[in-house]
């Protein structure tokens, strides 16, 4: 299974981004290979608007099965998430990758 | 506490002239060294009459596109004012001319240009500064170019360059004030913070405003709370607007009543804490709850 | 009078909650009270004359913006349009095109660059505008719905309306959005003058500059309203007086005006020196817009 994270950073240690459309990056654990990637999305930054589903356009090319982010997608990114089998959790501000990823396991995180 | 577990407290209020500017430049001042300042009302930024930054670092900044025409190569055949659907492409003096006013940067006449006369260039918007104000703290904030319109980009920017410093200088809090509205740059203002702090007005606009900012808020989770500011001025949309407080789980801050002292403060170039008044001690107590309210929600 | 074009006047400030509607709608209901007056609230985003006016509804339409709409029939997946639009308002998942109404500037340029003409542009409602009349008073309301991003669209439009159906009305009161950038430009392109509502505080000197430097930027002659006369200092009328540009009146600060204001009452008619600000506000415009 592909798990990915809204990330402010490369590493495991790095927090997560609470944002959606404009976290920097995406880090992709896949818990079968337990293969680590990281996909950079910073180059939303130069997005006046339409950030949202400039970065679903992103997380769509990933395909992961389970999102893992802090204030969740705004209302246009949700939409096209909708469109992905995927399951999405939130409220994961405020940790790191590896403490969301470990409150992800125990079932502490909320889903949407 | 680790240093990249940075509380950020967003203050907003839906619309101007609640006095939002005022309470969020006081709570800089008493956060002094222990936070970083975003201002990203940037529309209308007023923060630096109060706060005094030295404007020390500067940086262009560029949002959105626009398209630039290049008459040595135009071979006048009309294609891209055809296109274009702004009118920004008018006819002048026997050459076609982009006005950069009506130029809504979408690119159409790029791509049909015959002679590729025409390429999309960053539009630039304003300034970014980083700056020690005279609290000794840091703030970022922006200066939009006339006509120049905010946006998601730029709050995140002002925000994302605070949240690197207060990193780097091991902070505890970023003070935010937030855009006004409901659009595109509040969810950016929004987006990431740990706390809202909404400061309103009891009048028939006041109530109708925080109702439709709280959709905003609650979309993305974030615990909130309120200030009612010139609350005697009309007691029964005061009470209404407790019983919005209390069905949405937002906690009451305080009921500020009018006081002149926030505008006798501002013509010092002062915050209301740096004067006395008895809104000082109220002032100091707010944010000593906010501090409380914000610290616990982050050791979960 | 019936001859002579009508009078345009625009009211704004650099920012909101500095008494821009607290002056429109005194302005407007004043006025009417001796001419036929038209008052038109293009705060789009957050419209709230309607409040301090009550009259019997006459009209509301819809207000439409064009956005493409996706044939999944016709499409071949090519990708073109996600690559065109420059504000991500249509993006491609896989084998489906989805297009985000809202962020669409309806520009026409993934319609037309479809090369499998998938992508027809239609119909969208952005808003309304609605027409309530109370005696001589004409209000024109126009609102943008929840979410939608293009206010300038919408104020083109009613600014087309009302000089079809209302440009024969001789007093012309445009509330326009707060701020210095787009929405207000379009707002006040086509006015004569433009009343900048501010308050004698360093905020409001802050944004009266910007507001002045926009509108000297579309060449439109200005005055000033200091409003809350009294609760600040005295550098709004120096910078004024230094920049040359004429105080047309000064609102005293006034418990009561914030208390009926509080509850979406007009306060000309109960406060009195209110009748006689509108009054040298009106005169004043009417000389400069004379002389020009
Ligand atoms: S970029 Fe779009 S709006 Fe600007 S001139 Fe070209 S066609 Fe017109
Ligand atoms: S389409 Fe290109 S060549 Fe033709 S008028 Fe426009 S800029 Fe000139
Ligand atoms: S440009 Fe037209 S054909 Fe190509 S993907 Fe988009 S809708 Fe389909
Ligand atoms: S019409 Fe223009 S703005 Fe709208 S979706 Fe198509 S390319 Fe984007």
């Amino acid at each position: 299974m592909k798990i990915a994270f809204t990330a402010a950073g490369t590493t495991w240690e790095s927090m997560i981004d609470p944002r959606f459309g404009r976290t920097e990056f995406f880090i992709v654990y896949n818990d079968e290979t337990q293969e680590v990637s990281v996909v950079d999305n910073s180059a939303v930054k130069n997005e006046a608007h339409g950030a949202g589903t400039a970065t679903a356009q992103k997380i769509f090319e990933i395909k992961p099965d389970v999102l893992i982010t802090g204030n969740g997608p705004g209302e246009n990114a949700a939409t096209a998430l909708k469109q992905l089998n995927m399951k999405i959790f939130v409220n994961a501000h405020n940790m790191t990758i590896k403490e969301a990823y470990e409150n992800y396991k125990n079932g502490k995180l909320q889903s949407l | 506490m680790s240093s990249e577990r940075i509380n950020e407290i967003v203050i907003l209020s839906g619309k101007g002239g609640t006095g939002k500017t005022s309470i969020a430049a006081a709570f800089s001042v008493l956060a002094g060294e222990e936070a970083v300042i975003a201002d990203c009302d940037v529309d209308a930024a007023n923060m630096h009459l109060l706060l005094k930054p030295d404007f020390a670092g500067s940086l262009d900044f560029f949002s959105g596109e626009l398209a630039v025409l290049n008459q040595d190569v135009c071979i006048r055949c009309g294609k891209c004012a055809d296109v274009c659907r702004f009118n920004a492409i008018p006819f002048i003096e026997n050459q076609y001319t982009i006005s950069p006013l009506d130029c809504e940067g979408c690119g159409y006449c790029e791509k049909v240009c015959p002679s590729f006369a025409i390429v999309m260039k960053e539009r630039k918007s304003g300034k970014v500064y980083t700056s020690t104000i005279k609290t000794g703290g840091i703030m970022v904030h922006a200066r939009l170019d006339i006509a120049a319109e905010n946006s998601g980009k730029l709050v995140a920017k002002v925000k994302k360059d605070a949240k690197d410093l207060a990193k780097a200088g091991n902070k505890e809090y970023i003070i935010v004030d937030g855009s006004p509205g409901i659009g595109c740059p509040v969810v950016s203002s929004l987006s990431g913070a740990n706390y809202v702090v909404l400061v309103t007005e009891p009048t028939m606009s006041g109530l109708h405003d925080l109702i439709r900012v709280y959709e905003v808020i609650k979309r993305f989770r974030i615990k909130a709370g309120c200030i009612i500011n010139k609350s005697d001025v009309n007691e029964a949309q005061s009470r209404e607007i407790k019983e919005f407080l209390l069905a949405e789980q937002i906690d009451h801050l305080a009921d500020i009543p009018y006081d002149s002292a926030f505008s006798s403060a501002m013509i010092e170039g002062k915050t209301v804490v740096e004067i006395q008044s008895p809104r000082k001690a109220q002032v100091e107590e707010i944010w000593k709850q906010i501090k409380i309210i914000t610290n616990k929600n982050n050791t979960i | 009078m019936i001859n002579n074009p009508p009078l345009k006047i625009g009211i704004a400030s650099g920012k909101g909650g500095t008494g821009k509607t607290l002056l429109s709608t005194n302005l407007a209901a004043y006025l009417s009270l001796t001419q036929p007056t038209l008052l038109v609230d293009l705060d789009v985003e957050e419209p709230d004359d309607f409040l301090f006016v009550r009259g019997t509804t006459q009209s509301i339409t819809d207000q439409y913006k064009m956005i493409p709409v996706w044939d999944e029939k016709a499409c071949t997946l090519c990708g073109i349009c996600s690559k065109t639009c420059k504000y991500h308002a249509v993006i491609q998942l896989g084998s489906i095109i989805l297009v985000f109404k809202e962020l669409c500037h309806s520009c026409y340029a993934c319609s037309e660059l479809c090369p499998a003409g998938a992508l027809p542009m239609q119909k969208h409602k952005m808003g309304e505008i609605k027409t309530i009349t109370s005696g001589n008073l004409t209000f024109i309301e126009s609102r943008l719905n929840i979410g939608e991003e293009q206010a300038v669209p919408l104020i083109h439009q009613t600014h087309e309306r009302v000089e079809k159906t209302h440009g024969d009305i001789p007093l012309q009161i445009f509330d326009c959005p707060p701020g210095t950038s787009c929405p207000v430009v379009a707002s006040t392109r086509n006015v004569d003058f433009v009343v900048l509502v501010t308050e004698p505080t360093p905020f409001g000197l802050n944004d009266l500059r910007l507001a002045v430097e926009t509108m000297k930027e579309i060449h439109k002659p200005v005055g000033v309203v200091i409003n809350r006369y009294g609760i600040g200092n005295s550098d709004v009328e120096m910078y004024c007086r230094e920049a040359g540009i004429p105080v047309l009146a000064k609102i005293r600060y006034d418990r009561r005006i914030a208390e009926l204001y509080s509850n979406g009452q007009l306060v000309y008619d109960k406060i009195e020196d209110m009748q006689t600000s509108l009054d040298n506000i009106i005169k004043a415009i009417q000389n400069v817009v004379r002389k020009n």
